[in-house]
Formats: structure tokens, sequence, C-alpha cells
């Protein structure tokens, strides 16, 4: 797994572009952490794309340096046509009013001491936007994410909820109507009835503004859920992107069906124990060479040790970096014919057996 | 409150020997803003070797309880009015400090939420765990680090050895929570109390310390309460499960018995809540609404009445108390149940006015067709 390549990458009506991202910080000693080596993907105009993966596997960097925070070490982030990693950063800090981001810890991204109002409304102040429909517009905001303006708009964070402050934060990053929303473990942080709240409420909102939203997570079932396509990561690598139902229904990647096996299901008959054998995630200032998942998968061969996989074609709209996936169609004979093959110029390479 | 709590006990629970028991118990904290009762009459009886799953959202009580259980809770500005908590056979609601810290570690183990905020920072991890040996099995240094490296063998922890010297934070959280199971286990305890043992930590990681609690939970014949919010956790990994919610347990079955057979709207709503990996995408989530009561300022009748669908005008002055369903082991405390006559009318009932009997429309719980 864990590979490069760009396979998978569309070509009309892409709000986000990413290629090759690279995101590396020092860590001392010359040393360098590999956070996101050389990844792609893209979403479409009021897509959502779920990114999966562990803690460490690069998915919060990921959704950070599409905002330039900070800017990536190498590759393209292209929203609407526009490469931002070329731009000034004054022109990045205008560019962003068209991308926003929620993040996991609701309380911590509000500032204590203003009022709801104020903090909704900041965005418009900042952008000289605050004429006299400014405080209207903070009701309506505050009254379509669930909050009563005429209550809550005079109190402070504190005297909220976690799943009430999530609710003010998405207010406050849709002030500025933008196409593309950044949700980094939006809900990680809630009980299970507030996520489910939570997750109607971004439904609702994207098919209100028609959001594209990149929605980071951990948790497939949640992912599954909201997302429109997903992708998941390991340790910087893509290994396998395409629609949510096709991902968690015949998952290809090792990686993947491991992930899915993992999220606790509540049926007292439906227990998988396979994920206890997958162990640590390796280090990411030396990962490991050849597939980054390779010191943890239990299909490793040779040429997973040597050979970095690349993403490829494996069915219709669906791309893995593996040597040997699971194929979802019975494994016998080739991956069927893919009709769109030949018009996205994607040649289907041959699948290796083991 | 109008009506104390109940204190029936199903048939079978007085069959077996019980090593943990409640009987109806409090625990309150006196505030500026009124008395909050974060436990209020708990009865509950854990057999040796059982594994009871805890559940219910923040603020329901269930910490508050577990610490209870363990008298863990500061003695400043709380208030406990009643009732008992005894541990094969001794009282530990009327223990002194000194009488408990010699069950802590020998006979009674908790493991917390955060590994990191349990360990402690500046001292190497085996010495963390040398400590409890010598303190309660007054081991000598070389056999207590013998023992230490067995622990964390153990619990799955690779090079255990050089692993004895190394600090917290030079552990992932994984297996920070690792060794705090192994401290918690060093001296075989008879119970363990696992406070959200998950939460903060990755749904693959998740899995693996779920599955070492149950292997060592299995191989000691411990008995283990697993606190959760989660139902999904505990569907897999219990023997019964008991769902709290403000203070009180509103409903305690086997918990296979739980899944098929639910009766409190409560635990129904849970579960609907959970997204499911097998239903198609942007299936719209089931929603509970509202939030969980004041706990200084309790209504009259039943404490879930506002937020529940099948709320009627009984439940809004009438406080339901634990009953035995149909199903061996199973009580819940609602007047109109889940998957009885009674329940389905009423549910009918609040659809076809628009409102339940407490006011909250029903548009505001999407109710899934089935």
């Amino acid at each position: 797994m864990a590979g490069t390549g760009k396979a998978h990458l569309r070509e009309d009506n892409v709000l986000l572009s990413i290629e090759d991202l690279v995101v590396e910080y020092p860590s001392g000693k010359g040393g360098k952490v590999h956070a996101v080596s050389g990844i792609s993907f893209d979403i479409l105009k009021g897509e959502t794309l779920g990114l999966v993966g562990e803690s460490g596997c690069g998915k919060s960097t990921t959704g950070r340096a599409v905002l330039q925070l900070p800017q990536p070490t190498g590759g393209s982030v292209t929203v609407d046509g526009v490469d931002l990693t070329g731009l000034s950063d004054a022109d990045v800090r205008s560019a962003r009013t068209r991308m926003q981001m929620i993040f996991q810890d609701p309380v911590s991204a509000l500032n204590p001491r203003r009022k709801v109002r104020d903090i909704v409304k900041e965005p418009l102040v900042i952008w000289n936007r605050d004429n006299e429909d400014a405080d209207l517009m903070v009701d309506q905001m505050l009254d379509r994410v669930g909050l009563n303006p005429a209550v809550v708009g005079e109190r402070r964070p504190h005297e909220f909820s976690g799943g009430q402050c999530q609710r003010v934060a998405i207010a406050r990053a849709l002030m500025l109507e933008p196409e593309l929303l950044i949700c980094d473990e939006p809900v990680s942080a809630l009980d299970v009835s507030v996520q489910a709240q939570i997750l109607n409420l971004l439904e609702d909102l994207k098919e209100r503004y028609g959001l594209g939203m990149l929605f980071i997570a951990h948790d497939v079932a949640v992912v599954k859920n909201i997302s429109d396509r997903v992708a998941v990561m390991y340790m910087g690598k893509m290994c396998e992107v395409g629609p949510s139902e096709l991902i968690v229904s015949r998952p290809a990647h090792p990686y993947t069906k491991a992930l899915i096996e993992a999220v606790p299901v509540p049926d007292p008959d439906a227990v998988t124990r396979s994920s206890a054998r997958l162990g640590e995630p390796p280090s990411p200032i030396n990962p490991p060479n050849g597939c980054r998942f390779s010191s943890r998968c239990p299909k490793a061969q040779d040429k997973c040790l040597e050979e970095e996989p690349i993403v490829r074609m494996i069915g219709p709209d669906h791309f893995v970096a593996c040597h040997f996936p699971e194929l979802g169609f019975d494994g016998e004979g080739p991956a069927p014919a893919v009709a769109g093959s030949q018009a996205t110029g994607v040649d289907l390479p041959d699948l290796d057996v083991p | 409150m109008s009506v104390t709590m109940s204190r029936a006990r199903s048939i079978t629970d007085s069959t077996q020997q019980a090593i943990l028991q409640l009987d109806d118990w409090k625990t309150w904290f006196q505030t500026e803003h009124g008395i909050v009762k974060a436990v209020d009459g708990i009865t509950l009886d854990l057999k040796a070797g059982v594994t009871l799953g805890l559940v219910g959202e923040s603020g329901s009580g269930k910490t508050v309880l577990s610490r209870s259980i363990l008298g863990l809770l500061p003695t400043r500005n709380r208030l406990e009015p009643g009732g008992s908590i005894s541990f094969d056979g001794a009282d530990l609601g009327s223990m002194s400090k000194r009488e408990r810290r010699k069950l802590w570690g020998a006979e009674l183990a908790m493991v917390f939420q955060n590994p990191m905020t349990s360990l402690n920072p500046v001292m190497p991890i085996g010495r963390q765990i040398t400590e409890v040996l010598k303190l309660h099995l007054q081991m000598c240094g070389p056999e207590a680090r013998e023992r230490a490296q067995e622990l964390l063998a153990s619990v799955g922890i690779p090079a255990p050895g050089r692993r004895m010297d190394e600090y917290p934070h030079q552990l992932s959280g994984g297996m920070r929570q690792r060794v705090t199971i192994a401290i918690a286990l060093a001296c075989d305890p008879r119970f363990l109390m696992a406070d959200e043992p998950t939460t903060a930590l990755d749904v693959t990681v998740q899995a693996q310390i779920l599955d070492l609690l149950d292997d060592q939970r299995t191989q000691r014949n411990m008995t283990m309460i697993l606190v959760t919010h989660d139902l999904g956790v505990v569907a897999g990994r219990t023997d019964e499960v008991a769902v709290m919610y403000a203070g009180k347990i509103v409903e305690k079955a086997p918990t296979k018995t739980l899944f098929s057979n639910v009766r409190m709207p409560y635990t129904q709503s849970l579960m609907r809540s959970i997204p499911d990996m097998s239903a198609p995408s942007h299936t719209r989530l089931f929603t509970i609404p509202g939030r969980p009561p004041n706990l200084t300022d309790l209504s009259a009748g039943c404490r879930f009445s506002p937020r529940c669908p099948h709320a009627q005008e009984k439940c809004l002055v009438e406080e339901p108390v634990l009953m035995p369903s149909d199903q061996p082991g199973q009580e819940f405390a609602c007047w109109y149940p889940v998957g009885t006559p009674e329940g389905e009318a009423a549910l009918e009932r609040n659809l076809s006015r628009g409102v339940t009997a407490s006011g909250t429309p029903m548009s505001s719980m999407t109710v899934p067709d089935a």
C-alpha cells in the first residue's frame, strides 16, 4: 500500500485537486518526520470525500496543508483552478475565505472570552463585510445550525455543551459561504447521540450551500455515513480510493479491511478479532521501504518490502495501491473490463496474484 | 422525588454469589446551584467473573458511579445520603481511606480514560509497575523487576526489558494504555474498573485494547465493569449491560437480551444513533432531541420523558421504577416500553398528535420507517 500515483484523479467539475502533496517536519538531529509523502486526491463541487486512517497517518496534516497551514513541502493544492502553493501570503489569505475548517475539539476552537454572536460575526468583520445586514446574517446562520439566536447570542462558549460548541464553530465556518469545508474529526470528541445530530446537520448544510467537504475521521462507520467517496491513508500515503459504498462493502486493501473490522458493531453476535493482530504503526521518521504497510500486513510478500505500490485502477472507480489487493469479483481471472478506462486514458495493469 | 427507587431484583440474581453489591447507592454533590444528584439510587449485583458494561451519555453519572465504587471521589462537597456498596462482604461505603488503600491495586483496580494523565510522566514505566508489587506483595527489587517484565510482555508490549526504562512520553497512546493495564493487573485484582479505557484511542488500537482486557479477564477470572458511551463497544465484550440516564439505571439486561429485546426507549435511541455500516451512505441518523436534564432540578416524572418518543401524561408525573421484563435477568424503568402493546400504542398516539406528552415535536426525532 501506501503508494503514490494519480490514476484516481478526475477531470471535470473539480473543486479541489491535490497532487503529489508532501509535508515534512524537521525532527532534530537532521531527521525528518515524513507526515505526508506524495498523496493525490480530488474533490468535486458539492462532493464529500472522507479521509480515513489511524492517528499519525497524516490525515490532519493533509487537511491543514490544503489551507496552507503550514505551506506543504512539495506538490500542488489547486482550488478552482488556482494553485495555492504558488500564491503570495496575501492571496492565500483571501483564498481562504472560500475554504473553512472545523476542528475536533469545539470547546478549544472558540475564544472563551467572546460572546457567541461576536464569534460567529468575526469572519465578516475581518473581511469588512460588517454592514447593516451582518447581525441579521448571524441570526440566520445560528438558526440554521439549530441554535436559537435570541438565547445563545449573548452567551459565552463555557455555557454550552460540546455539541453546541461544534454548532457554533460550524456557523462561524459558514459565514463567508465557503465552497469547501474541511472537517477535522468533527465528531470524535462527542457522544454517540450528539454525533448523530452533528452529522445530520452537516448533511443539511452541505445540501443547502452546495458545499464540497473533506471529512477527516478515524471511524469508518461515520465516514461511510457522510461521504460520497472515501480515501484511506496510511503513514502519509494513499491506500485506496473509491465510492464509499464500494470501499466498505468490498475493501481491496488489507489495511482498509482491518480498519473496517476494527469498528465496534452494535451486535453481540458479530465479533471479529483479526485487527488485534495488526500491532502498532511504525515510526514516521524511518518509514519502511517498499510498501509502508508491509510491516503490519498479513499478506506481505518479498515484493512488498522492495517495491512501492502505486495507485492503480482495479475496478470501476475503484483505486488501490497494493501489489496483492483483495479482488471483490470472486478472484477468478483478470479484473472485468472497465468501461471508463479508455476514456480517462487509464490502462488496467495486469493484476498480480500471489 | 415522588417515588423512591425500586429495589426490585430479578429472579436470577439471587441464585449466585455476588462479589460486588450496590444497594440504593447515592452520590450527591453540594454546589452553589443546589444539590447535584449525580448518582441517585443504584442497585446492582455483580457476580464473580462477569463483565458488566455501564453505558450512558456524558453527564449520566457513570464516571461518578465508577469512582464511588472505588472510593476515589474527593470528600469536599460530597454527600452520600444513603445506600451501601459492598465488595465480597466488606462494606466499601463506610471504609476508611487507610483500609481502602489496602484494597486498591490488590483487590480492586482501575484503568482510566487518558493513559497520559494516569501515568507519572517523570518515572520510568518499569518503576511504576514495581512500585505496586513492592507495596502490596512485598517483593524485593530484582524479583519485582522480573515480574514487571512478565506483566509488560503479557499485555503485548514488545521488548519489555528495554521498555522498562522508558518514560510514558516515549510510548504511543495504545502502548501507554497497555502499561496502565499492566499496573492494574500487577497484583491479580479480583475486580477491574475500566472507565472509558479506549475513548482516547484509535479504532484499531481500541479493538486491540478491548481484546486484551477480555483475555486478561478470562485468564484471571476477574470481575470487570467496562464504562463507555458506545453501545458498539459493549456488544461483543460484556455479559451484562446497565444503561444509565441522569443518575439512575434505566435498563439492565444480559447483553444479548438487551440487543434483541430492548425495552427502554432511551436504550433504543442510543442504539439507533450509531451509524450503521451496512446502511447506504447519507442515511439520515436517528437523533435524541434536547439534552440530559439538569441534575439539580429534576422533575417528578421519568427523567427521560422530555426527550422520549413514547412519553405520555403519566410519564410526566410518575417516575417509573425498575421492573423485571419477560426475559430472565432483564429489568427496565419505563411505563410504555418498546416492543409491548402499551409502548407501541403510546408511540402511535404521539405520532398522530405530532408531539409527545412533554410537548416535544415528533418531527425532532427522525423516526426511521422500521
